[in-house]
């Protein structure tokens, strides 16, 4: 392979590396780079090309992808700092965050069983609140505190809310079916 | 040793000179050409003007082969030889077409996909929607004057691994280029977007002959994003017809009706629901093959009542791709109809009653998409420098490998930007395990049993170990069709085994090399000439963008500056020898040899992107 792909998903996308980040820019630079890089720009060209400008592509959707998606983005600089978030290894959790996590689960098992979209769609509500402030915190471990296990931890607590939102999800989608 | 020429940079080293490339639409009801000539796309009309091609084909006894109106003429005399609808059948089993309700055809269950037994032979739905395609390339080549560039493809953008594989197989067939195959809504959006030139998030719902797409797009300025897109690849007008030929069967007591009887039937129910968009009523009079007349007429409330399931069926896929986009019907600024069964009312009702806003159908249904892939090919082919729009499409359906329980484990997500690569690793399950199954499969559902079966091939060659201790990785790749690639390698030991399947659907090179001989036999043309004239405009092709590429980044040639230097110079002389086998041979040498050039200007186009995203940065604050 002759690409360079020595840059981190945030030099190619000309970000600095920091949780917080300025979605336009964000999506400008992704813009700019597929501009550059797309296999449209080279269909007319060599096959040497035509492969190049896809391995570039594919790296620059996934770079997006990634820092787009703020769990993804926090784990991607953990790995740039060295950090292992341990999501499928560490599954200790504090007591109230498991508490709280059995009281949402028994309110999606109930509003399934009775075809309750309101209540789905409120719990999906405090959810996402519960998710903004966490992802406040994750800002400030990654940003100000240079905390990085405080953020492996968030990480893995967040997991827990992506498949817990996914469920609810699945079970909305269902009843509209 | 001759010198390299290099212009000055910006400047085309060269007159410009115009590719001639089009758009198809291959559709499950009719086909369409079209091409970009002074700056507008318009379609192709046939030598009568007619702008459509049924995609009928006809196979009869003695050679005969019909395609178009001829073959559309005959098929209630001769149904079991005339393939209407063969799109359905792309990349499907025989267990998918049993579903398509009552079809006149003797169906083969050939290995990947169904084969039609035909008067004239077996004939795989490769070949049928081959020699639709090669009707229209030879429509295109007349009224443009000369051998195509290339051609841009549509296949509904839920079309599956399986079905796209079929469709670029079946262009190959047809002595096409592939410029790219585009998915139906994003054609349509590129057509509408460019005509109005409009901004904002818009909901392409596309309802053909055969297929049912819904895509959510974000229109900026030279940007076209595909921000979700869902659908039914086995829904379309052609159900409608087929509702209402049911209706006629059980109500006229005809469940046993021949082969004939139903293609009459089904052709009279087709022309009543095309009534039915304008008039309240319409009737008509058909003789079955016993001599019995039939009067059959329904009113368009019967009509609607008929189908509303199946406009229903239209409106959960809608929601789905409405949540993947992470938005509700009023985010949506205008939805745009496309394909000729949104001409029916109760349908165009749902989608205005869904959006709560009137959809946008000021474009024709039935040209919108070969329109905009006009427009795609032209600028794919190199034609409007300087002008291109952007196009981000994603991957409809998801694609995974069954893990231990006949459960998937989902390697890429369905709505991911394509192109788009992925890794993920496996292990062993038993101690001193040597050889592992990979079974590659598209899907939604959490089961193998659910998910359409891709592609299977085996990993040997894993040294042995204890059971979890290997580590395999399997990587998919999706190109910018939609098409996938997996590869699997064995990390620990360094042992490598690595493999690269194509879907089973797909035809080897060789096949397609083989079937395109039987092909120019049959047709009696010049089969040398036109090979040559092909590799010719592929070498020519190559060594434009090759003297483009050294125009603008000469510099970074270093050591290959001889060896590609020296391939031009012997590409050049392959051409005048007139042996397509040694152009093709010389262009695959350049190829190779300007690999390393390709990969260093890449890497001075991503670091000047970058540099001036600095300065802009600078300049700012």
């Amino acid at each position: 392979m002759n690409a360079d792909f020595s840059r981190n998903h945030f030099e190619l996308l000309g970000l600095a590396v920091a949780f917080a980040i300025d979605g336009a820019r964000l999506e400008q630079g992704y813009r700019e780079l597929q501009s550059q890089v797309h296999p449209d720009r080279f269909a007319a060209g060599s096959d040497s090309e035509r492969r190049v400008a896809m391995q570039w592509a594919t790296r620059a959707n996934e770079a997006y992808r990634t820092l787009r998606d703020p769990v993804a983005r926090a784990r991607y600089i953990l790995a740039l700092k060295g950090f292992d978030t341990g999501e499928e290894t560490n599954t200790a959790m504090p007591p109230d965050f498991l508490m709280q996590q059995m009281e949402w689960r028994e309110g999606v098992a109930g509003a399934r069983a009775s075809g309750d979209a309101a209540a789905l769609a409120a719990l999906r509500e405090a959810i996402g609140e519960d998710r903004g402030r966490m992802q406040s915190q994750l800002g400030r471990a990654l940003d100000a505190d240079a905390n990085y296990d405080a953020g492996c931890s968030l990480v893995r607590k967040l997991r827990f809310l992506d498949k817990i939102e996914e469920e609810i999800d699945t079970a909305l989608e269902a009843m509209h079916a | 040793m001759a010198l390299l020429q290099i212009s000055e940079p910006g400047l085309s080293p060269e007159p410009h000179q115009q590719r001639l490339a089009v758009g198809i639409d291959l559709g499950t009801t009719h086909s369409l050409v079209a091409t970009v000539r002074s700056s507008a796309a318009e379609v192709i009309p046939d030598e009568r003007g007619r702008p459509l091609l049924p995609s009928v084909v006809r196979y009869g006894p003695d050679g005969v082969r019909e395609i178009g109106y001829e073959a559309r003429n005959a098929q209630a005399d001769d149904p079991g030889n005339t393939i209407v609808s063969v799109k359905r059948f792309m990349g499907r089993g025989v267990a998918d077409v049993a579903k398509f309700g009552a079809l006149p055809y003797h169906f083969i269950d050939a290995p990947g996909m169904v084969a039609i037994e035909t008067a004239a032979g077996i004939r795989s739905p490769v070949q049928v929607s081959a020699d639709i395609l090669r009707a229209l390339r030879v429509r295109a080549e007349a009224a443009l004057g000369g051998p195509l560039f290339g051609a841009v493809v549509t296949v509904p953008a839920y079309f599956d691994d399986a079905q796209r594989q079929a469709t670029k197989d079946a262009a190959r067939l047809a002595g096409l280029n592939v410029l790219r195959l585009l998915n139906e809504p994003t054609a349509a959006a590129i057509a509408y977007g460019l005509d109005h030139s409009s901004e904002g998030t818009f909901a392409v719902f596309d309802l053909g002959g055969g297929t049912f797409d819904i895509s959510i797009l974000k229109l900026t300025r030279g940007v076209f994003e595909v921000l979700a897109t869902n659908g039914d690849s086995a829904l379309g007008g052609d159900d409608f017809d087929q509702a209402i030929a049911a209706h006629w069967r059980s109500h006229h007591g005809l469940a046993d009706a021949s082969g004939r009887d139903t293609r009459r039937l089904l052709a009279t129910a087709r022309e009543i629901k095309e009534l039915l968009s304008t008039q309240e009523r319409a009737d008509a009079q058909v003789t079955l093959s016993l001599g019995q007349h039939l009067h059959l007429g329904l009113t368009r409330a019967e009509f609607e009542e008929l189908t509303a399931g199946l406009v229903q069926k239209t409106l959960a896929p809608t929601r789905k791709a409405l949540r993947d986009a992470g938005l509700k019907p009023e985010d949506i600024d205008g939805v745009v109809l496309v394909g000729g069964a949104t001409r029916m009312p109760h349908l165009a009702r749902a989608v205005e009653a869904h959006f709560s806003k009137p959809p946008l159908k000021d474009l024709d249904p039935d040209a919108v998409v070969a329109l905009g892939a006009a427009m795609q090919a032209n600028v794919l082919a190199g034609n409007r420098v300087g002008e291109e729009w952007l196009l981000l499409d994603v991957i409809a359906l998801s694609l995974g490998l069954e893990t231990m329980g006949g459960l998937v484990e989902r390697v890429i997500p369905r709505n991911s930007t394509i192109p788009v690569a992925r890794a993920q690793e496996f292990t062993t399950f038993k101690d001193g395990q040597t050889a592992m199954a990979i079974h590659v499969v598209q899907g939604e559902r959490e089961l193998v049993a659910d998910c359409r079966s891709l592609a299977r091939f085996e990993l040997r060659g894993i040294p042995p170990m204890v059971a979890g201790a290997a580590r395999i990785a399997v990587t998919f790749q999706v190109d910018a069709d939609g098409l996938l690639r997996v590869s699997a390698r064995e990390k620990t030991t360094g042992v490598e085994a690595s493999v690269v399947v194509k879907p089973s659907y797909g035809l080897s090179d060789d096949e397609v090399a083989r079937m395109l001989q039987e092909g120019f036999a049959h047709a009696g043309d010049d089969r040398d000439a036109r090979a040559f004239a092909e590799a010719c405009v592929e070498a020519d092709g190559l060594v434009a963008a090759l003297r483009a590429a050294l125009a603008k980044d000469g510099d970074l040639l270093g050591s290959d500056r001889e060896s590609i230097d020296r391939r031009m110079a012997e590409l050049q002389a392959a051409r005048e020898g007139g042996d397509h086998r040694a152009v093709k041979a010389a262009s695959t040498a350049l190829n190779d040899a300007s690999e390393r050039f390709a990969g260093r200007r890449m890497d001075r186009a991503v670091s000047l992107a970058l540099a001036g995203r600095r300065i802009d940065e600078i300049a700012t604050r």
